[in-house]
């Protein structure tokens, strides 16, 4: 048994001068989620009803390609620091959790990586 | 002094002691909205490769969300979508130190709910027009 005081083992591992960035995040990537949201709910709207082509041809253009990458790679962020929290909070294991945490990493980057090449695909015309 | 950390300390009141209310309903409503868009995002992932696929692959998942169970899941995702968007802007208005007030929560919890279920019903309504009313 160690005869070291609580105090006196958590001393020096404590702030590493960062812990507020998970927040920060997920604020940051909130408000740009708002209008980026909004406009992939009008691009989503805007090919209803269209063939394939249409499709092809409006994911593909510039300005849309943009916002869609914007979107997929915010969205992946702020879901991947929303999941670790919920995961933080209701999973106890370590085990567990680690293996959450990392499957929740690889997932959000998984999604985004496949969304990614689809948009950029379109836009290179290459289907 | 190792054991004085092992000691079980005096838990806070869990869930269960409280009566249910709408700020707290909606707060928990905001975390399973955002896990299930967290899950939503493989429908959008499916439609971007579908799209840079085939035209085959693009039919296949406008039948899946043309049918019944395509959707009652893509109404979800919307109404989740923007419920937790809503909910957001709530957040952060709470974040910058406002609308914490007795009246105040309860009026942005009500319209947080109001506002979503509005917002999905009439995007559905334009949607069904765009759609020339087919489906």
């Amino acid at each position: 048994m160690s005869m070291r005081t609580p105090l006196g083992r958590v001393r020096g591992l404590g702030s590493a001068k960062s812990g507020t960035e998970d927040f920060w995040w997920q604020r940051l990537t909130a408000v740009a989620l708002v209008p980026l949201s909004i406009a992939v709910i009008v691009i989503g709207m805007g090919l209803l009803g269209r063939n394939h082509a249409a499709a092809v041809q409006i994911l593909g253009s510039p300005l849309v390609a943009i916002v869609m990458l914007l979107f997929i790679v915010t969205s992946a962020y702020h879901m991947k620091l929303g999941m670790q929290v919920i995961i933080e909070d209701y999973v106890h294991g370590e085990s567990a959790k680690l293996t959450l945490l990392i499957a929740n990493i690889f997932f959000s980057i998984a999604v985004a990586a496949a969304a990614v090449y689809a948009v950029l695909k379109l836009s290179f015309g290459v289907v | 002094m190792a054991e004085a950390v092992k000691n079980p300390r005096p838990l806070s009141p869990h869930l269960q002691i409280y009566s249910p209310m709408l700020t707290m309903m909606m707060s928990i409503v905001h975390r399973i909205t955002g896990a299930a868009l967290y899950f939503g995002t493989l429908l959008v992932a499916w439609w971007l490769i579908a799209a840079s696929s085939s035209p085959n692959a693009y039919a296949t998942f406008q039948g899946f969300v043309g049918s019944l169970v395509g959707c009652l899941i893509l109404f979800g995702y919307t109404w989740a979508l923007i419920h937790h968007m809503l909910g957001g802007i709530r957040h952060l208005a709470w974040d910058l130190g406002y609308g914490f007030g007795p009246a105040e929560r309860e009026w942005l919890a009500r319209a947080t709910l109001f506002g979503s279920i509005v917002l999905t019903l009439l995007l559905w309504i334009v949607g069904y027009l765009m759609m020339g009313g087919q489906r």
